[in-house]
């Protein structure tokens, strides 16, 4: 062999050696250094998981009764791995699909493409609640529509209809965008979350666990014989109990529908559990799961008067005279004022130049505490917030007393509103958005609940509960209790008093004194509706004036005097004088309220005393 | 007598009565070549009875049953072309490549079309894929051709005739179409000019040619509207530049060997392999049976596989360089880069760092055509070692 061939041969040799050294290197870069990540992918691609969505748990009202509950309903889905591969086929077949769901060829095929997109490979929900003629028109005509199935699926149900459909929320698929969120981190597309009320805040009670069946699957999908790998029976959510009574809640919105939008709340005065919480307009929950309708879209989430804000907890306005206590207390607790110490009103008080007059005119004389509060004088608290006008007193209170914060309440929609101060408006008009600082005017104004004070129903129960109780501000909740399926309490909702505030039980008793006047005495300013009530109360009107509406109906009432138990506060959009619209209101909860302490106090298995 | 017993104890060069070893030429073998083929293709029989069980309903050992007989035949082509002197083919050259030249161009007339392409013979047995024994032919008569025209015409004009020689069955292959197996062609080409001593600066012209070409064919033509590839071909050859670009086409295959290779780990995942026993993987049984291996062997399976190869591949070198003549230099050297391309463009196409060009992997790859093709090719290697060893003693075959 000459040596120019013998180096021909080695070149050769050592190119063979490079070929083969990239292969072992390749082979050992492959299975010993990124063995693991190939392996956990190999173990992703052969499994298919099959979700068996789970019943939300139940919720219940304080006596049991069912607000929410289940029932099954049968969807119609398109399994698109068994459709037709012939894309003529496959078009007949959607296309009649779509007209016998009522639908577009156009939209059942977007339907699809969207689910698809979050799921691939997983049936797609065409309908859900389809009606049973058609499941037994699918399935004498299975033929003609492969890849078509009917699924069991679990869907709300709503016993009393549009009953505390602001307390309970509706439920809805989760958003692409709420999966990124922490709280459902373990969900997956299509799965069904609350998107409101209670449904919302207590989801992770409510919502149950699916079932998981994983099966191992080849290349096309298939299930591989004896493949199925884990099977997990879907756990059903937990039932929530309330402390909504659903009788109180219905003679409210009972009251609320006959006058208009408003909302009101009853609150026990001591733990803060609310026992009705109404809002008007209402909707209806069951008509809110997708896929909506126009219709749907534009009685509900379009619609101008907002049915779906729950205007008990969410709703701000000017609050009128039932702004009085704040004042009263204020005053008093700072010795500003005694309590019989008098305040002429001649019907008016002028402040630099500006005249500020009782409504309707009226002139009440000589007027103490007791008095002021049963009339209603606003010239007596007129005086008073003159005399704190730059003091911060006022506000001090009022803040104590939970306005112009949250509330702490275990619903979505908690809200601050405004608590005007000196503060606040002269930085307001430093930056120019107003055109004048704090003067004695804004402290008047706020002294009977109007200028520039928002506050809602909720916060003004929380107000009165506090005076009721004699200083805790307690935390409103709707969330009494969690049971699991047997009806065992796994866990009670007693949250503490967000705050504890000083009030000399003196002060208190005439408060409530003047309230009781305003309510049950000649003269007062709800006598006429609270009168004749058996059950001895302390009420308070109130009538906010809005720009360019009618006045605002408001009434707050602590029963029963002088110890009360509960509170309810009602607030009427143009409902005019608080004792026009709000106080009947309030009327009808009481004796709801009162009707069923006397003859069902013992519950539905005791006896009744008659 | 014991003077007698003396002389016969000692250890005689020739032995006088040969045993049954010497008749049957077994000294002479290269024993090390024969142990890698023959246990190469027992892996191949094993591996494949473990993970083809039921992929043909009704005959569950299908695959097995067939590679075990395509095997036998193979080895015994194998023995046969031991025995007989290779130098016989390069008197053979024009008869084997008109063969080589019309076989590949009768599969256009009577081949049946498998997925677009025309590649085989439907025989009784098994189909006859002859593009496959035509590296081996193209080997022979190749060789035969350099050697002859050694003394004829410029260096340059040698050179284009090789070519010309080489590229043309290339060219029938390409055609029908298999990208593949015209790779290799154009490979054993290359390896036999190499061998035979055509100049570097031809090698250098060569290399940018290809270059160019492979511009040509991957850009420009399609760009100007006129693909010489088709597009499922230019796709393939590219994928694997970016195998996560589209998981759904060739790309697919690519990431599917890869996971099913990674995840084999160290040593291996079994039966209870995913990959490539729930159809993850396409072709497991033909070219990515070495994903398989990868999967169900681990590291140490598939490294064996490939050290089985490179020990192979250095058997085939040596014999290269112990060849009586040049003939058989040219021969082996031929017969070991059509064996060392194939190795690693199909183990390099599992691996994910080659195209996926359709291109079996001797001996494990299941059909019939290549298990045999390959063993006569080695029958080849063992003819050259054998003339080599007996040309030492100065004795010939009979």
């Amino acid at each position: 062999m000459t040596n120019r061939l013998a180096l021909r041969i080695a070149v050769f040799g050592g190119f063979g050696v490079v070929l083969f050294a990239i292969l072992f290197f390749r082979l050992w870069q492959l299975q010993v250094l990124d063995g693991d990540t190939y392996l956990a992918e190999a173990k992703n691609n052969r499994t298919r998981e099959y979700r068996v969505g789970a019943p939300r748990g139940e919720i219940l009202d304080r006596d049991g009764e069912v607000l929410v509950g289940n029932r099954t309903s049968l969807a119609l889905q398109i399994n698109p791995r068994k459709l037709p591969a012939d894309p003529r086929e496959r078009r007949a077949e959607l296309s009649q699909l779509a007209e016998l769901t009522h639908s577009t060829l156009r939209s059942v095929r977007r339907r699809m493409r969207e689910e698809l997109k979050l799921a691939p490979a997983a049936p797609v929900t065409l309908r859900r609640d389809v009606g049973n003629y058609l499941v037994y028109y699918l399935q004498e005509n299975q033929e003609r529509f492969p890849g078509v199935e009917v699924q069991r699926v679990f869907v709300r149900d709503y016993p009393d209809e549009t009953l505390a459909a602001h307390v309970l929320g509706a439920v809805g698929e989760v958003s692409e965008e709420d999966l990124e969120e922490a709280r459902y981190r373990e969900l997956q597309p299509g799965d069904e979350v609350g998107q409101d009320g209670v449904e919302y805040a207590y989801d992770e009670i409510l919502r149950g666990k699916p079932g998981l069946t994983r099966i191992q699957v080849d290349a096309l999908g298939q299930p591989t014989p004896g493949g199925q790998l884990v099977s997990q029976p879907p756990a059903p959510g937990r039932s929530l109990k309330l402390s909504i009574d659903a009788d109180v809640q219905a003679a409210g919105e009972a009251g609320l529908a006959a006058y208009g939008s408003g909302g009101f709340v009853t609150m026990d005065v001591d733990t803060g559990e609310l026992i009705a919480v109404g809002s008007s307009p209402t909707f209806d929950p069951e008509l809110l799961t997708p896929p909506l309708t126009q219709k749907q879209v534009d009685e509900t989430i379009r619609n101008p008067a907002q049915p779906l804000v729950n205007r008990a907890v969410s709703g701000l306005y000017p609050t009128g005279s039932t702004f009085k206590i704040v004042p009263a207390l204020a005053a008093l607790e700072n010795g500003v004022i005694t309590p019989s110490e008098p305040i002429y009103d001649n019907g008016s008080i002028t402040v630099g130049g500006q005249r500020f007059q009782n409504a309707g005119g009226e002139a009440y004389g000589s007027v103490s505490m007791v008095r002021a509060l049963q009339v209603s004088s606003d010239v007596y608290f007129y005086e008073l917030g003159l005399d704190m006008w730059d003091s911060g007193d006022l506000q001090r209170t009022a803040h104590m007393l939970g306005f112009g914060r949250e509330t702490g309440i275990d619903l979505p929609g908690d809200i601050e509103g405004l608590l005007p101060t000196q503060r606040w408006r002269n930085e307001l008009y430093a930056e120019g958005e107003t055109d004048r600082p704090w003067s004695a005017g804004d402290n008047i104004q706020l002294a009977t609940g109007q200028g520039d004070l928002q506050a809602s129903p909720l916060q003004m129960a929380v107000a009165y509960a506090a005076l009721g109780n004699g200083g805790a501000v307690v935390t409103p909740h709707v969330g009494k209790e969690v049971t699991d399926a047997f009806g065992r309490v796994l866990k009670e909702f007693t949250p503490p008093p967000r705050r504890q505030i000083q009030i000399d039980p003196e002060y208190r008793s005439v408060i409530l004194e003047g309230l009781h006047d305003a309510a049950q005495t000649p003269g007062g300013t709800s006598y006429e509706i609270f009168g004749n009530f058996p059950v001895p109360v302390a009420g308070k009107t109130g009538t906010a004036q809005r720009i360019g509406q009618a006045d605002q109906s408001w009434y707050l009432i602590l029963a029963p005097y002088p110890d009360p138990k509960i509170v309810t506060a009602v607030t009427i959009e143009e409902g005019g004088f608080g004792a026009e619209a709000a106080a009947p209101i309030a009327l009808d909860i009481l004796e709801a309220y009162f009707n069923k302490q006397s003859t069902g106090a013992a519950g539905p298995n005791g006896g009744s005393p008659g | 007598m014991y003077a007698t017993r003396t002389r016969q104890a000692r250890p005689e060069p020739f032995a006088v009565h040969p045993g049954i070893a010497e008749r049957l030429g077994l000294p002479y073998m290269d024993g090390a070549l024969a142990f890698s083929a023959v246990a190469l293709a027992a892996f191949s029989v094993f591996t494949l009875s473990q993970s083809t069980l039921g992929d043909v309903p009704g005959s569950p050992n299908f695959f097995v049953d067939r590679q075990v007989v395509y095997s036998l035949l193979g080895i015994a082509g194998m023995y046969l072309l031991t025995r007989i002197d290779y130098s016989r083919f390069r008197e053979l050259r024009v008869g084997i490549y008109t063969f080589l030249c019309v076989s590949i161009s009768l599969v256009f007339v009577f081949g049946f079309a498998a997925r677009g392409s025309r590649r085989a013979f439907d025989l009784p047995l098994f189909s006859f894929q002859p593009s496959e024994l035509g590296k081996l032919l193209l080997v022979l008569a190749l060789a035969g051709f350099v050697i002859d025209g050694a003394r004829k015409g410029s260096d340059w004009q040698r050179t284009v005739r090789y070519l010309c020689l080489g590229l043309a069955p290339a060219a029938l292959v390409f055609l029908q179409p298999d990208l593949g197996t015209s790779l290799v062609f154009g490979a054993i080409t290359l390896a036999v000019m190499y061998v035979g001593g055509v100049r570097w600066t031809h090698f250098a012209v060569i290399g940018a040619a290809i270059v160019a070409l492979t511009a040509v064919v991957l850009v420009v033509a399609p760009a100007v509207g006129t693909p010489i590839l088709k597009a499922y071909q230019t796709e393939r050859l590219t994928s694997f530049l970016d195998p996560s670009g589209d998981p759904s086409d060739a790309g697919y295959q690519q990431n599917q060997a890869k996971t099913a290779i990674g995840s084999g780990e160290a040593t291996g995942r079994g039966d209870r392999a995913t990959q490539t026993r729930l159809d993850f993987v396409p072709e497991r049984h033909t070219d990515f049976i070495f994903a398989v291996i990868g999967e169900r062997y681990g590291f140490i399976g598939a490294a064996l596989v490939l050290s089985l190869y490179a020990l192979l591949v250095w058997r085939a070198l040596r014999i290269v360089t112990l060849s009586k003549n040049s003939y058989g230099t040219l021969v082996a050297g031929g017969i070991a880069a059509m064996l060392l391309f194939q190795v690693f463009v199909n183990v390099g196409m599992n691996l994910g760092i080659m195209p996926i060009t359709g291109i079996p992997l001797p001996l494990m790859s299941y059909g019939g055509s290549s298990v045999l093709a390959t063993f006569l090719a080695i029958g080849v290697l063992q003819s050259i070692h054998m003339q080599a060893r007996l040309g030492q003693k100065g004795r010939f075959a009979w």
